[in-house]
């Protein structure tokens, strides 16, 4: 399916080489409470007052799983196609940090909650599959805060036990474009289903990056190293760039690849070694005793199933069967839940005699330019999607032209206005009488006369100028497909 | 009534109810008591002020409806108690007070009993002696210099010498049962999962489970009906129906099945020690019930498995002490060396023995030759209990087997130590109740004691056949009083 132009390379003098990559996704799970103990998640608390006994690891005090999480993790698993898995285990993951109160992370080590599945990705030259290793849950840790005294480093722990769902995929991403594609896709799913909010300036959604390179047509996987807690596509594809780029240059010099763990430095745009593979911690994965393992029934995944949305891959095949739209205006109207929401309103609101391609149009036109120079989301937006639908049948109706629509809307955004009422106050009405259009014209042709013989002659460039002025003169009202019949009739 | 202390539970409580005695006037006893034994290290932390208070405030207005009104009672120091130092006998802790109170323990001031203090422990509960204790060792009533046995040393030694009319210990490998059998006392270990662990110091998460101690077996079952609950806390804790353990005890134990395993006939089993058990089988045939010898194969490897689980567990659940967040922290020039220093000075040598253990145990490369394969054995060892529960009703064992030791003489050996635990090990590894009643004396006039294991959640059966034995018994338990000058 992959063009040749499409594919991303790394080019040395004689040789091509291939990247791999694989992510490793840390997903907070969109709940109100942590894994194990009923603290709040809520994000930009003063520090330390979202802090149970359970979360700062007090002696005696005993996790209990939220079922809640343990739901939102399969629902998450369902909409990655991915198998859920009835039986999984809690492990502890043994290392000291000052920001991990137990000594140990409760994660999910040989038995994940879900197992394999698989996500679509649309790409320019076609859709590509990714596969799903697994899901699994655990806990976040706290923060460490090294800048608020000389000598002492401070704690907060409103994170620690917090819900993530780490989602490893299989090394099937080839280019930062994939990966870009790979983790917005992830987003939008999880944001459909409600169980992240994606959020990655909160550090909601951030990943571990395996990047490897290899000869391109090798069937073989090269060292691999992975490049910690990335909070950005940006930075994610900065730093996988980097990274490929000083692989092969290791390679070109007849050097090895060490596999280690290494960190991206945003501000030197390098990837730094960490720690190498010799000194990775050893874990000491068991079994945490203070829980038993986690087993969930037919039943309990059937109900969640139903509980499961419409997701982006079935709602753009929809979009594209029922209105018609392109795979190209599809994507973009279902890659967001709340622009879908907002489009599949403004459908409804527009009622019998809808056009759906202005409404698309203008989604992806006016509104979205400003959203997007307002700084808001969507589901911000200052124009309801009912008043939307109001303003694109005038249109289609031919009350207003598209370039008054374009005032208009201007007006809607202070207040959510009805566009009606706006286009009634103002005045706005197109006007369509062909008598009085008439009329307009012949003052038009009479006031320049040279300028309708030399169009006669055939400068035919003067079209535009005539349209002009009759737009002009009927103050921007003028119905424009009326214009131009009755010029071309008139000239 | 000079003889208060000398009095059960179960006649301190019918006396309050009849209000022959109050609160105070026991609680008096008690601390006065407690006050003359300090020679015996019974206690880590006492609380008798406030126990006083409670008391007084207790009789100002009685509810004589609960089924502990205004008894007073020291527990082991494993136990968090709210706003009262809780130290689990290790330096570590030595200044650590809880905000929150453990479930067991909130079971029993609800049911009206006043806290007297904490009683000593081995460190984190490792221990076959009390000599572990960051708090020095505790004395045994019976005889100067001899250990009460551990980890419920303090406890053991509370009950046996009158300091408390009774007490809650915990017991991970026997630390309830072989100080219960060292001093002359009854010790239940419940079901794993009947008594919550929420607020219990962890020594090893999947065998700890804490149970009463007691002078007699009535007042343990009193008490296991206090403390058994099912609590949402503690995610292992079961929900099970619970007897009335104390109401629905019963002596009529005709026709039960005895399983008498040939295996716990250890070599190097001091002849008192058959020569008790036999005496057991005896009584077992007196009472009416019937003993049948049985096979648990996998016995013999109950002890090293047991010494590759607990520690491993141990390992992780210790980690939390780190000097970060509470407890003993020791100045270093980084976090690693703070650790380190922290971790050193705070714990003692047993305790870092174990947790060495326990980290190698679950280290990449031995993971699957130590611990994986000791859980699978744990497995066959519980799968041994289950097909001869198929044919019997109880298994009937010694408690230990020796008598209680001196102190010292067995703190640089830690395998003989470790032996101890030998007949009562299995049984938390199978998750299954075990109760140890005093059975007779040795030579030397130390206690001895018989265990009963019975099928999980069959709590009422070993107590039943723990009280019908006790009867044939008759065990006097001779303390001498020797440390009250």
């Amino acid at each position: 399916m992959n063009e040749k132009n499409a594919e991303y390379l790394i080019n040395r003098k004689d040789n091509q080489y291939e990247v791999v990559i694989g992510l490793e996704v840390h997903a907070q799970v969109l709940s109100k409470s942590k894994l194990f103990s009923s603290s709040s998640t809520k994000f930009g608390a003063e520090p330390n007052t979202q802090v149970s006994l359970v979360d700062a690891a007090f002696p005696g005090m005993l996790p209990v799983i939220n079922e809640f999480c343990i739901k939102q993790a399969i629902k998450t698993g369902i909409g990655l196609n991915a198998k859920i898995n009835k039986r999984s285990v809690f492990d502890r993951k043994n290392y000291f940090y000052a920001d991990l109160p137990q000594g140990y992370q409760i994660s999910q080590f040989k038995d994940p909650i879900v197992g394999e599945g698989k996500v679509i990705l649309d790409m320019p030259n076609g859709q590509k599959e990714v596969g799903i290793e697994r899901l699994h849950l655990e806990q976040d840790a706290g923060k460490s805060i090294h800048d608020l005294d000389p000598q002492n480093t401070f704690v907060d722990l409103n994170r620690s036990g917090v819900a993530l769902m780490e989602i490893v995929s299989k090394p099937d991403l080839r280019s930062p474009d994939e990966v870009n594609a790979y983790i917005k896709k992830l987003r939008s799913i999880m944001r459909y289903l409600g169980t992240c909010d994606g959020n990655m300036q909160e550090g909601s959604l951030r990943a571990d990056v395996n990047v490897s390179v290899r000869s391109k047509g090798s069937k073989e996987f090269g060292t691999r190293c992975e490049i910690k807690n990335v909070n950005s596509i940006k930075f994610m594809q900065m730093a996988i760039e980097y990274e490929a780029n000083r692989q092969v240059d290791l390679i070109e010099e007849g050097k090895t690849i060490d596999q280690e763990t290494r960190l991206f430095d945003t501000k030197k745009n390098e990837t730094r070694s960490m720690r190498s593979k010799e000194d990775a911690h050893d874990y000491r994965y068991f079994p945490d005793p203070d829980l038993l393992p986690l087993e969930v029934s037919e039943k309990f995944i059937e109900e969640l199933k139903n509980d499961i949305p419409e997701l982006p891959d079935d709602k753009k095949k929809r979009f594209i069967e029922e209105f018609k739209l392109s795979p190209y205006e599809a994507n973009i109207l279902v890659s967001d839940i709340y622009t879908a929401k907002y489009f599949e309103e403004v459908v409804a609101k527009m009622g019998k005699n809808k056009d759906i391609k202005l409404a698309v149009n203008w989604i992806t036109g006016e509104l979205f330019a400003v959203l997007n120079s307002k700084g808001l989301e969507i589901s911000q937006s200052p124009v309801s999607a009912k008043n939307f639908a109001i303003l694109i049948n005038l249109i289609k109706n031919g009350t207003i032209s598209g370039k008054i629509a374009k005032t208009v809307f201007e007006l809607m955004i202070d207040g959510d206005k009805d566009p009606q009422k706006i286009v009634e106050e103002k005045g706005l009405k197109q006007q369509s009488d062909p008598k009085a259009l008439e009329a307009l014209i012949d003052k038009i042709i009479n006031d320049n006369r040279e300028k309708a013989i030399e169009y006669k002659q055939g400068k035919e460039k003067l079209f535009g100028f005539f349209v002009g002025q009759a737009m002009k003169a009927s103050g921007g009202k003028a119905n424009p497909q009326l214009i131009n019949e009755i010029l071309k009739k008139k000239l | 009534m000079s003889d208060i202390t000398k009095q059960s539970l179960t006649e301190l409580v019918e006396n309050i109810k009849n209000k022959k005695l109050s609160s105070t006037d026991v609680t008096k006893a008690f601390i006065q008591r407690s006050e003359k034994s300090s020679e015996l290290n019974a206690y880590i932390t006492e609380d008798f002020t406030s126990a006083l208070d409670k008391a007084k405030k207790f009789d100002q207005n009685p509810n004589l409806d609960l089924k502990l009104p205004g008894i007073p009672m020291a527990v082991k120091d494993l136990f968090c108690t709210k706003n009262v130092k809780t130290t689990a006998g290790s330096k570590i802790l030595n200044n650590f007070i809880p905000t929150y109170e453990s479930t067991v323990t909130e079971n029993i001031w609800n049911e009206g009993a006043v806290l007297l203090g904490k009683l000593n422990c081995d460190e984190f509960a490792m221990g076959s002696s009390n000599e572990t204790s960051h708090f020095g060792n505790v004395q045994n009533p019976i005889d100067k210099n001899l250990v009460p046995g551990g980890s419920s040393g303090g406890s053991a030694s509370a009950v046996a010498g009158q300091l408390t009319p009774i007490t809650i210990g915990t017991d991970t490998g026997g630390s309830i049962r072989q100080p219960a059998s060292f001093t002359g006392i009854v010790g239940l270990k419940p079901t794993y999962g009947s008594c919550s662990r929420y607020g219990i110091v962890a020594f090893a998460s999947s065998l700890d489970q804490a149970g009463p101690m007691a002078q007699n077996v009535k007042d343990c079952a009193l008490l296991q009906e206090v403390i058994s609950t099912y609590d949402p806390k503690d995610s292992t804790s079961i929900n099970f129906k619970r007897n009335h353990y104390s109401k629905e005890l019963t002596k009529n134990i005709k026709g039960k099945k005895i399983g008498i395993p040939k295996e716990y006939r250890v070599d190097g089993m001091p002849q008192e020690i058959e020569d008790l058990w036999q005496k057991g089988i005896q009584y077992v045939k007196d009472c009416g019930a019937e003993p049948i010898d049985i096979s648990l194969p996998h016995t013999s490897y109950a002890l090293p498995t047991y010494y590759i689980v607990a520690p491993a567990e141990a390992s992780s659940n210790l980690a939390r002490y780190d000097g970060v967040k509470y407890g003993y922290r020791a100045k270093g020039e980084n976090l690693i060396d703070m650790y380190e220093k922290t971790r050193s000075e705070g714990f003692g040598a047993e305790v870092q023995r174990r947790i060495m253990i326990g980290t190698y145990v679950l280290s990449s490369g031995y993971y699957d030759a130590y611990y994986l394969k000791a859980q699978k054995v744990r497995k066959l060892i519980k799968n041994d209990f289950d097909e001869v529960y198929k044919k019997v009703d109880a298994i009937l064992t010694p408690s230990t087997p020796s008598s209680a030791f001196k102190i010292g003489e067995k703190t640089n050996d830690p395998v003989s130590m470790y032996l101890n635990d030998i007949f009562t090990v299995p049984v938390n590894l199978a998750g299954l109740p075990g109760i140890s009643i005093p059975a007779g004396h040795d030579t030397k006039g130390y206690p001895l004691g018989l265990q009963i294991i019975g099928k999980a959640f069959d709590e009422q059966n070993i107590l039943n056949i723990a009280f019908a034995m006790e009867e044939k018994i008759d065990f006097k338990n001779k303390i001498t009083d020797w440390w009250i000058k």
